[in-house]
């Protein structure tokens, strides 16, 4: 009998900054095409732990594996520099804040991380571009500086560029937190569109409609550990840890 | 004011003009290799290479310039360096500005977003690949008029070189005293020459600052 290694598999995760214990030992195992959704007030760990899936910010202890692979292998600086590249362009990040390449027009902050690091020619990298930008309705902003874009767009054309290196996992950290509200709808579309074509997904989201419609599973995290686990429908509607019911009380008041 | 003094000698302040451009203009590309050496030294990843990119803007910024001139051309022969004026004019001006433009690259570089370093990094570029394709063009940007305050620091500091006794401006201004008597005029002169030479790379930095800025 061979082994089951989850597609995403979090292992006793802990992460300290300095004093300070972010995440104290927390497991998480995502299979492919499931979409878990990470809820939480704000200092509760969920960015930590995303970030922690691509070693952005590295744990302290515990092990995170993608597709068989260990992420945060113990290797010698240049050996774990190149592996990290390596698991790096298997995994799509999206931020908040959107981190579009100022400096690049729309088409550039696509086809950038291609050709750089696929050997992508100029004219494959083209059609790249112009297939993720199909994809996320923006065709016709090709060539616009990230500037002249709508926060909205921005964040399309963020997910344009995580996708067109061929993600098998696409990470999103409060995706649409720093939108407007009118805003949040066109991105929230897209990241349905996603779930539609079964991509792998992790969500950090302050958004319960749109975690209770889209995900399979969600986690709700707080002071680093996670408090309560399971279908958006039990998590949501029948929680069983007073923690989560005030939690979503308060949300709730807070969005009315 | 004697005119007809000041219209009988300029065409040596002309003269003495154009090597303080010489002077201005070499000091300045070595400058700005001094200091991009300096900025990548003090982000070096490793601890030993950011002490010495620390420890050369300390030295260079913390004693007067006018020392590290005297401390090259005198100093220079005791321990084997024989350098004319000129060159030690360049090269002590040069080291002296370069420890300035260390801090304005570095301060552009680490005004650059983190998250735009985190996107790069987390699309599977490497460090060098983030730097050079991300970080760079942005820091570049930002660093053109600081870096053209330095510039204009380093036009004027190339006067010091006058004590060493390279026949620039300042230099041909107090020769035309010693022969003249005329202080006020020989200084308004070498003055006004300075002022035209600042506003006209004034002018050329305001320009490339325009030219790169993103829209």
């Amino acid at each position: 009998m061979t082994h089951h290694r989850p597609f995403v598999d979090i292992r006793h995760a802990q992460k300290c900054f300095g004093e300070l214990e972010v995440l104290k030992d927390i497991s998480l195992q995502v299979e492919q095409q499931q979409i878990v959704a990470i809820i939480g007030p704000s200092g509760s760990g969920k960015s930590t732990l995303l970030r922690a899936i691509n070693d952005l910010d590295p744990l302290t202890s515990g092990e995170v594996w993608l597709d068989g692979v260990q992420v945060n292998k113990l290797l010698p600086h240049a050996q774990y520099e190149k592996h990290i590249n390596q698991v790096r362009q298997q995994i799509g990040m999206v931020f908040q804040h959107f981190n579009l390449f100022p400096h690049l027009t729309v088409r550039e902050n696509i086809t950038l991380a291609p050709k750089l690091l696929k050997g992508v020619s100029d004219d494959e990298a083209n059609a790249l571009a112009e297939q993720q930008l199909e994809h996320v309705g923006l065709i016709d902003r090709i060539d616009y500086h990230p500037s002249q874009l709508s926060g909205g767009q921005k964040q399309r054309v963020a997910i344009a560029r995580a996708l067109a290196m061929k993600p098998k996992l696409m990470l999103f950290d409060e995706a649409t937190s720093a939108l407007d509200p009118e805003l949040v709808e066109e991105v929230n579309q897209v990241m349905k569109m996603l779930a539609e074509e079964a991509m792998t997904m992790i969500i950090v989201t302050h958004e319960m409609g749109f975690a209770e419609s889209v995900c399979d599973r969600v986690l709700f995290m707080d002071g680093g550990v996670v408090v309560e686990e399971g279908a958006p429908e039990v998590v949501f509607h029948n929680p069983t840890q007073d923690r989560t019911k005030n939690f979503l009380r308060k949300h709730l008041e807070g969005a009315k | 004011m004697d005119i007809d003094l000041i219209l009988r000698v300029y065409p040596h302040f002309l003269k003495a003009a154009v090597l303080t451009i010489e002077l201005s203009v070499l000091t300045a590309i070595l400058g700005l290799i001094c200091g991009s050496l300096g900025a990548a030294a003090r982000l070096s990843r490793l601890k030993a290479i950011r002490f010495i990119g620390a420890a050369y803007v300390s030295l260079f910024r913390g004693t007067p310039a006018l020392i590290q001139l005297f401390l090259l051309y005198f100093g220079g022969p005791q321990i084997g360096i024989q350098l004319d004026a000129f060159q030690a004019g360049v090269i002590g001006l040069g080291l002296n500005i370069g420890a300035y433009m260390t801090e304005t690259i570095r301060g552009a570089i680490i005004s650059v977003h983190k998250g735009q370093t985190e996107a790069a990094r987390t699309l599977g570029m490497s460090r060098w690949q983030a730097t050079r394709y991300v970080i760079l063009p942005q820091a570049f940007r930002l660093m053109v008029r600081p870096l053209g305050v330095n510039i204009n620091a380093l036009i004027k500091g190339t006067a010091l070189v006058a004590a060493i006794s390279v026949v620039e401006l300042t230099y041909t201004a107090q020769r035309y005293i010693g022969s003249t008597y005329k202080p006020f005029e020989m200084f308004i002169l070498a003055g006004v020459l300075y002022m035209i030479i600042i506003y006209a790379t004034g002018r050329g930095i305001s320009w490339l600052d325009k030219k790169v800025r993103i829209q």
